[in-house]
């Protein structure tokens, strides 16, 4: 295993392309890299997970990470203590702020797109969008790049989806984000319809027009992924890790701790899964679009938010599982320091906000600020591609390396740096 | 009071197959006609439509086939064999009505001499409610995207109720785009306005979004991406931002007021962050100055520029796109990246030259396309190299169908009659509902038409699990496989019609062999049997990939 590089490594499992993470071969191979060949895979300290909260719509800074009460551009929001001194959070984040002593902010993110899917693409994949070229997600680029283990649920999963989920893109279609709804009902079409031995005849009959099909076109009929699919979607339902995303079998007092509502659930459940060895987690909390009535909408959002987030830090924190887990909350830009007629704010991608919390994160910090008046320049201006730098390094992942997108362009997992201050002493 | 409950529930039962026994016996003459081969055939005295005869139509079909043969000696590679009647029936149809034959539909083909087959099928088709509203759903998507876009301005099933109503009438696609793009009114009542108001800025009140319809103009209707410039100077093409910039500007007098969309006066002016100033534009043309009109509305002359025979970029856009809804693929993919010249293949400008020089008819420039030999080969290759030979056109390509078009082909494969628009309301109704909650799970990929993905773990989970394919497969007076089971003569004739109503072919030897011993397994329910046959059919790689 000594001369077997990460990068062969790498590129072996993917020449077994999508099969690898779900045949036993795969998980053989992936497991023997992670134990045997210490060498090879150089971020044992790393963070092994990421759980994204996504704030689709995007938030207004003022009303949730950096508020700057009694100025005109606050428009009556005030401020809370948290438990970092100095440090503090718009009125209605009580629950964040006891745990801020893990959770660390970005003031001053800024990005050049001020339309949704734009932004959206932005934030989650850390470039513009681009016509030659879909760029991967965070979650897609943690499940290409970090060894497979032993899921047999999918590794990339997205809860509550908005329309534009995370995406494999260049990477491939295997790398989509697999999306659910609400868990508290069961993941959907997971139960067949029919006793063991008539699926058993059914999967026997397919095998047989599936075999009628590929005669003249094996090659090609294996690209589909219908084949690895299939099996992949066989083995999750049967899998005892479909137990993961039922967050009923939770104590009731931690589930009352994520709050009673879809995305507290999905919180719950992200960190369930992750606990299973899923890679990336993106749970979607809809509503921060507020071009309308934005104080009383921000404050709706927040009690949702609130309990979900901190109660996901404290457990995670409990169970010794925030080192190894990287939490990000973010949406797709903030929204204008002034408010219009409506009591609305706009869009704002020139300087906003966004958390992190563990994976090998400070907590306590602050990066940046903005302008109590709304007018200069933000203060440290981070742009979207270092904050990808930033969560590739906290994932051991090296972010500076070259690939090869379908049309032959190389590109890099991020072009920025990492923000310094964040993950360095 | 148990047994009281007992006798109603026995009633009700026995009402319920009553009521059963009556629809199947009322419907079983005409159900055993459809299930089994007619004696006398349909249409014999069908004729082929004078337009196959004429001299350029035959010519441009072998112009084209004669251009891609070139390419396939060139690389060395062997052309596929012909498919079968019934296979290029499927494509059609899945191509051009989302859906699939129904078996009524595939016995009437087969009651025709071979040699007239395709050219029916296709004419029935083109005459088919089906297909305007389908074609008029794909090029929706690239007229004015898939979002709902502004709320109150933007009507999009209006557009695209509108559009349906062009193509089935068979208005020339120039005018329709002419009209698209230079319309005035209101976007309830004048729908093809919505391509305008689709764009309108809630921080502007209301008003258009002159980049944003340049974009659009360029890419759906010229096959361009001169909106790339907008930030940046194009790498490879001759123009730059400031073209973008003029191209703009044609929408720079464009309003939307309480009349709806209107042409007004005033200057387009742009906002130059770097020099931090405003910069007043003047509309231009990025090439072919001199089809540009003199007069008329700045979107009048717009049009007219756009539409113009000699603008090459429109009419190949529309055959590259067309091509690309039918089989799956474009020509030149992107579809809307026809820019570099050395890109665009000798059989795309043939038979755009074509469709400009005849009246730009949607319905020839279809029939030319089915006509070719690559549209009626069969997508199994001779060649080691399947990917070149799907590049070069020497198979028909296997492309994944679009999630409408899989929810399409398990609600027709279920029924055996066609569902189309003289069915039953209740029958259409069902099948809106189902689709709409298909489509959401199966997974729809947006505006990216045409990106060639394989295959979802969750797609997967919905045709093997979901409610839809189900639903469909259990028995019940409406469905295939009770019809099958109760009706068809035999077990030859049982499996032969799962597969005809499901895969629109017959089954292999090997596949008969197999299911024959199935069918034949008296320990088991045989209208179960037929049920899984059903299934296994429905979550074949064959049923959810155009082939």
């Amino acid at each position: 295993m000594e001369s077997l590089t990460r990068r062969t490594y790498l590129k072996t499992t993917a020449t077994l392309a999508g099969s690898s993470w779900l045949t036993p071969v795969g998980q053989w191979l992936a497991r023997a890299a992670d134990g045997d060949a210490p060498g090879a895979l150089p971020m044992k300290n790393s963070a092994q997970s990421v759980i994204v909260l996504w704030l689709q719509g995007g938030p207004s800074q003022l009303e949730t990470f950096d508020p700057h009460p009694n100025s005109v551009i606050a428009g009556g929001t005030t401020k809370i203590a948290t438990a970092v001194k100095e440090l503090f959070l718009a009125d209605g984040f009580e629950g964040l702020a006891e745990e801020m002593k893990s959770v660390s902010l970005i003031r001053s993110m800024v990005s050049r797109e001020g339309d949704h899917e734009r932004g959206t693409y932005a934030l989650k994949t850390g470039f513009r969008p681009d016509p030659t070229v879909v760029h991967p997600s965070i979650g897609a680029v943690a499940c290409h790049e970090l060894p497979i283990g032993q899921a047999e649920i999918p590794r990339h999963v997205s809860i509550l989806s908005s329309v534009w989920p995370s995406r494999g893109g260049y990477l491939g279609d295997k790398y989509d984000a697999f999306q659910m709804t609400d868990p508290a009902g069961p993941v959907p079409d997971t139960q067949s319809h029919v006793s063991p031995e008539r699926q058993k005849s059914r999967l026997k009959s397919l095998e047989t027009v599936e075999r009628a099909f590929a005669k003249g076109r094996t090659k090609r009929v294996e690209e589909t992924l219908q084949a690895i699919t299939t099996n992949a979607a066989l083995k999750m339902m049967t899998s005892e890790q479909l137990k993961a995303f039922n967050v009923s079998l939770e104590p009731q007092s931690i589930q009352n701790m994520y709050g009673n509502t879809p995305f507290g659930r999905g919180c719950l459940a992200a960190r369930r899964l992750v606990e299973s060895g899923v890679r990336c987690v993106e749970v979607t909390l809809n509503g921060w679009d507020t071009h309308a009535n934005n104080h009383q909408l921000c404050r709706a959002n927040l009690k949702v938010l609130d309990p979900a987030f901190s109660g996901l830090i404290r457990d995670l924190r409990q169970r010794d599982m925030l080192h190894k887990t990287l939490v990000l909350c973010m949406g797709e830009f903030g929204r204008t320091p002034s408010i219009n007629p409506a009591g609305g704010r706009d869009h704002w991608p020139g300087g906003f906000s966004m958390a992190l919390a563990g994976g090998g994160i400070h907590g306590g910090r602050v990066i940046g600020a903005t302008d109590p008046e709304g007018k200069a320049e933000v203060k440290d201006p981070v742009r979207v591609a270092d904050l990808h730098a930033t969560v590739f390094q906290a994932l051991g992942i090296d972010y500076d390396k070259l690939n090869q997108t379908p049309i032959g362009r190389t590109v890099k997992f991020s072009e920025g740096k990492p923000v310094p201050g964040l993950l360095d002493a | 009071m148990k047994s009281k409950d007992g006798i109603g529930a026995s009633f009700k039962m026995f009402i319920r197959d009553f009521f059963f026994l009556v629809v199947i016996l009322g419907g079983f003459a005409t159900l055993a006609f459809n299930l089994v081969p007619p004696k006398h055939g349909f249409d014999q005295a069908y004729t082929t439509p004078s337009i196959y005869h004429q001299g350029d139509f035959l010519q441009t079909v072998n112009l084209v086939d004669s251009s891609f043969e070139k390419a396939w000696s060139k690389g060395f590679l062997k052309a596929a064999d012909e498919a079968g009647d019934l296979a290029i029936a499927r494509r059609i149809a899945l191509g051009l009505m989302g859906t699939i034959p129904s078996l009524e539909e595939i016995r009437r083909i087969e009651s025709l001499p071979e040699g007239k087959r395709i050219t029916w099928w296709i004419d029935q088709v083109l005459h088919d409610q089906r297909f305007a509203d389908y074609l008029g759903e794909r090029l929706t998507r690239a007229f004015v995207g898939t979002e709902d876009g502004p709320f109150i301005l933007f009507r999009r099933r209006k557009f695209k109720t509108w559009l349906s109503e062009q193509i089935i009438a068979n208005v020339p696609y120039d005018q329709m785009v002419r009209e698209i793009i230079s319309s005035e009114g209101i976007w309830t009542e004048n729908p093809s306005t919505n391509f305008i108001t689709v764009t309108a800025q809630k921080d502007k009140s209301n008003q258009p979004d002159p980049v944003r319809l340049a974009g659009r103009v360029t890419r759906a209707f010229l096959g361009l991406r001169l909106d790339c410039a907008q930030c940046h100077d194009h790498p490879f093409a001759p123009w730059k931002q400031s073209d973008f910039e003029s191209f703009s500007a044609f929408f720079g007098q464009t309003h939307i007021g309480f009349r709806g969309v209107y042409d007004g006066a005033g200057e387009y002016s742009i906002d130059d962050k770097r020099k931090g100033v405003k910069r007043t534009i003047s509309p231009k043309v990025a090439f072919s100055q001199d089809l540009l009109p003199e007069n008329g509305t700045l979107r009048g002359r717009l049009s007219k520029w756009v539409t113009d025979p000699h603008n090459k970029y429109f009419s190949q856009a529309a055959v590259n796109r067309i091509w690309a809804i039918l089989c799956g693929v474009p020509m030149v993919s992107p579809v809307d990246n026809l820019e570099a010249d050395s890109n665009v293949p000798e059989a795309l400008k043939i038979m755009a030259e074509d469709f400009a020089s005849h009246g730009y008819d949607l319905g020839r420039l279809i029939r030319i396309m089915v006509s070719t030999k690559i549209y009626r080969s069969q997508s199994m290759s001779k060649n080691d190299d399947f990917e070149s030979a799907e590049r070069a056109w020497a198979q028909f390509p296997l492309t994944r169908l679009r999630p409408e078009q899989v929810a399409g082909a398990i609600l027709q494969a279920a029924s055996i009659s066609t569902i189309n628009a003289d069915s039953h309301i209740i029958t259409r109704l069902l099948r809106l509902g189902e689709q709409n909650d298909f489509i959401s799970r199966y997974g729809d990929n947006g505006d990216d038409e045409f990106d060639g993905r394989g295959g979802t773990i969750p797609q997967r989970l919905v045709m093997m699990n979901g409610k839809l394919v189900s639903e469909k497969t259990k028995g019940g007076p409406f469905s295939a496989t009770t019809r099958i089971h109760w009706l068809a003569f035999g077990d030859e004739m049982s499996i032969e019609a799962v597969y005809l109503a499901a895969l629109t072919r017959r089954p292999s030897r090997e596949e008969f062999a197999y299911f024959e011993d199935e069918i034949k397994d008296k320990t088991r329910d045989r209208g179960q049997i037929i049920q899984d046959i059903f299934w296994a059919l429905i979550n074949s790689t064959e049923f959810s990939w155009n082939h």
